[in-house]
């Protein structure tokens, strides 16, 4: 309990005195996973609608995927990423492992299939409604795909907001594949995890009260853009 | 005058899972008008409509236009009997269909602004289309159906659960359209609306067309026992 | 328009990496060593005299090693003799610089139930505490720590497989092994350093240290660019002068937590 509180308090005065440190930190987590998450959603949207307007063969062998990778952890992501990204695997002549982009691809892996997933929960319901208008109108599959993106974008930014959470708070794989390198890769949750390890465990809650604050900042900020759009109906 | 027409039909079916929903349906469209379709429920009515649009399948038979099938799917347009109505707001739901045309985005709201001032929508462009009344949604989706100007339009019953004054509007519209030289396909249960509208008419029975001939003909001594029944007000089964 | 604007942010972003860079290597280092605080005394110092900025992956042993295999990092600063020849046997590092060596300490509950306190040798220590079946946590990670911890039970001629529910491998960090024996209230073999600087002793007291044999050596050893080009090798070698430099000796053997110096520079410079 003491620890509690010793970390509310060292949480309230890192933020109010703008500790560099915490900003440096708290400005990469956010850069790392809000680029996870618009490459993310600009792989999961078109899949999702793809998912939902198309009957190819491997379709619902993907969908039970996407399904049942949602629940991927996050370690096995950042050791694949790893070994392909590492100076020995396929992809080492680029130089990314330990670098944020690497942070980047392990968050948008994590998070592309559940994404993918909701989205293709509301995209397929409003597929249904649309389905004999659209046909009706004979549009080709691209415009289907768009129609059907624009007019759910409010599931699709709950959607993705699902990813946000999911991303920003990970750690495992941000850990192998960033390796938490001080003024480079580190990230609240590797932060958090590197001053449990200390056994700070008031500076780590303190972080860990940084990042909630964070995430609950973004979901807000972003609900709140959405509201202003149109009159909240969908 | 009207590329698609004459519109050749001959023994067409449409079945789905082993069953037949309608055929096989021989038939000739042309000229101008409307056409009336008419008949008992479950007598294949939304079935014809779909199956001449092309939104259901043709399991045997031909469904000849005019032209070619792809100049032909874009010319013509189709009002469902429950409208769809796009999340979107009223103007860019009527500006749609234009849109996907590759009209540019502010032409297709002007015009699609204007044909929402004339069926008496104007009040309500920005407007969630969703949130409408039932005759307010129909009109819309009348409007999104003739603002690329279809030669050809199908109507399912479109004044379903509609009251009074919302059906005359709607009759006015199609009236409008008929006159610019748009040939109108539509079914009803609704033998007041059907005598009031009707150029044409067909009488579909157990999936086949039945009788049908001009309407004056047809309301004044239908060939068919079954029809007589039917504009008599019997059951027919 | 937009592309435009895109494409310049991008080529800005280029430049100003481009024009942060000085001179950047990375080093694979253990958890006790970057715990123990004393890189963030010395990495300054190096970037202040060198300009060079080492970028530290803190890692455990085994994961430590498997970097400089796979030539994801330059360098590897580690303390474990046998996996270190191991790893230069198989042609992956040039060589080994020894540079300094703190000791590890026996943690325990202060009332010390297995009676550690005045064993005469680290061997006798760990054979109170089997003989009481005392708590014991194990990092458990193939890690320095944990290697030397092995080799010590070995030596008593005690089998870690054999024993019961009283020891406990919990395959951590060296961290989240102390945090877990202060839960447990159980005795933990650490390195000194990050025992003085773990925050959250609870009834935990250092109880026994000394034995030679508790000495923990760490070496400096640059990954072999013969097997990865690319790996930085003038700033490899920049950074090993300056380690067995005067300048290194000062500053290791002057840090002190709490009063206690934790390192003991033993390097010998050429």
């Amino acid at each position: 309990m003491v620890d509690l509180w010793s970390g509310l308090s060292q949480a309230f005065w890192l933020m109010v005195t703008l500790d560099p440190e915490l900003v440096e930190i708290a400005l990469r987590s956010l850069r790392v996973t809000l680029s996870a998450l618009v490459v993310a959603s600009l792989i999961a949207f078109p899949l999702a609608a793809m998912l939902a307007v198309r009957r190819f063969r491997w379709r619902r062998t993907i969908i039970a995927l996407l399904n049942a990778l949602m629940g991927l952890p996050p370690v096995v992501v950042g050791l694949i990423v790893y070994v392909f990204l590492s100076r020995s695997g396929p992809l080492g002549v680029l130089g990314l492992l330990f670098t944020p982009t690497a942070m980047i691809i392990a968050q948008t892996i994590i998070i592309v299939p559940l994404i993918a997933s909701i989205a293709h929960q509301s995209i397929r319901e409003l597929w249904a409604e649309y389905h004999d208008l659209l046909i009706s109108m004979n549009v080709t599959e691209w415009q289907k795909m768009h129609t059907l993106i624009w007019d759910s974008r409010r599931a699709l930014l709950t959607a993705a907001l699902a990813g946000f959470g999911r991303a920003i708070g990970e750690v495992g794989a941000i850990m192998i594949v960033g390796g938490n390198i001080d003024h480079a890769t580190r990230v609240l949750t590797t932060a958090i995890a590197l001053e449990t390890g200390k056994g700070e465990f008031a500076l780590a809650l303190a972080l860990g009260f940084v990042l909630i604050g964070l995430a609950v900042a973004v979901n807000l900020g972003i609900h709140w853009l959405g509201r202003t759009e149109r009159g909240g109906r969908w | 005058m009207n590329r698609l027409l004459p519109l050749a039909v001959t023994e067409a079916v449409s079945r789905k899972r082993g069953q037949t929903l309608v055929g096989p349906i021989s038939l000739r469209l042309e000229g101008q008008g409307i056409t009336v379709v008419i008949g008992p429920n479950g007598a294949g009515k939304t079935s014809l409509l779909s199956l001449l649009h092309g939104i259901a399948r043709l399991s045997s038979g031909t469904v000849q236009w005019a032209c070619p099938i792809e100049e032909a799917r874009h010319a013509q347009a189709f009002v469902f009997q429950r409208p769809v109505m796009l999340r979107r707001s009223v103007l860019e739901n009527a500006a749609y269909p234009l849109r996907i045309r590759g009209v540019a985005k502010a032409e297709a709201r002007a015009r699609a602004a204007d044909w929402a001032e004339q069926v008496g929508l104007g009040a309500l462009l920005e407007r969630p289309a969703t949130v409408l009344s039932g005759g307010e949604q129909q009109k819309l989706a009348l409007i999104r159906a003739l603002i690329i100007e279809p030669e050809v339009l199908f109507l399912d019953e479109p004044c379903a659960s509609l009251d009074g004054r919302a059906m005359r509007e709607i009759e006015e519209i199609l009236l409008a359209a008929r006159d610019r030289g748009t040939r109108l396909v539509m079914s009803t249960h609704d033998m007041g609306q059907a005598r009031r509208l009707a150029d044409e008419v067909l009488f579909l029975f157990r999936g086949r067309i039945h009788d049908s001939g001009p309407a004056g003909v047809f309301f004044d001594g239908p060939a068919t026992p079954q029809a007589r029944a039917f504009l008599r007000g019997d059951i027919v089964e | 328009m937009m592309m435009k604007k895109l494409m310049l942010g991008a080529a800005l972003a280029v430049m100003a990496t481009a024009a942060q860079a000085t001179d950047v290597m990375k080093m694979a280092v253990t958890t006790s060593f970057n715990n123990s605080g004393l890189a963030d005394v010395l990495l300054p110092e190096i970037k202040k005299d060198l300009d060079l900025e080492v970028q530290l992956l803190v890692v455990g042993t085994g994961q430590a090693i498997k970097l400089g295999e796979q030539g994801d990092v330059d360098a590897i600063l580690v303390h474990s003799r046998p996996a270190e020849e191991k790893y230069l046997a198989g042609g992956f590092g040039t060589h080994r610089t020894e540079i300094m060596y703190n000791d590890f300490v026996f943690i325990g509950p202060k009332a010390d139930p297995a009676g550690i306190k005045d064993d005469a040798s680290a061997v006798e220590a760990l054979k109170d505490i089997a003989g009481a079946e005392a708590t014991f946590v194990s990092r458990g990670d193939d890690s320095g720590t944990h290697k030397k911890e092995l080799s010590l039970w070995k030596a008593a001629d005690l089998d870690v497989a054999g024993f019961g529910s009283w020891y406990n491998a919990v395959g951590a960090g060296m961290g989240a092994a102390l945090n877990t024996a202060s839960g447990m209230n159980a005795y933990i073999l650490a390195d000194r350093a990050s025992w003085l600087n773990f925050g959250n002793k609870a009834d935990l007291e250092l109880l026994y240290a000394g034995d030679p044999v508790l000495f923990n050596q760490y070496a400096y050893l640059p990954v072999n660019p013969e097997l990865h080009p690319h790996v930085q090798t003038a700033l490899v070698d920049k950074l090993e002068k300056w380690l067995v430099s005067d300048r290194a000796e000062e500053l290791i053997n002057g840090y002190t937590i709490n009063g206690e110096t934790l390192f003991v520079f033993n390097a010998n410079a050429e």
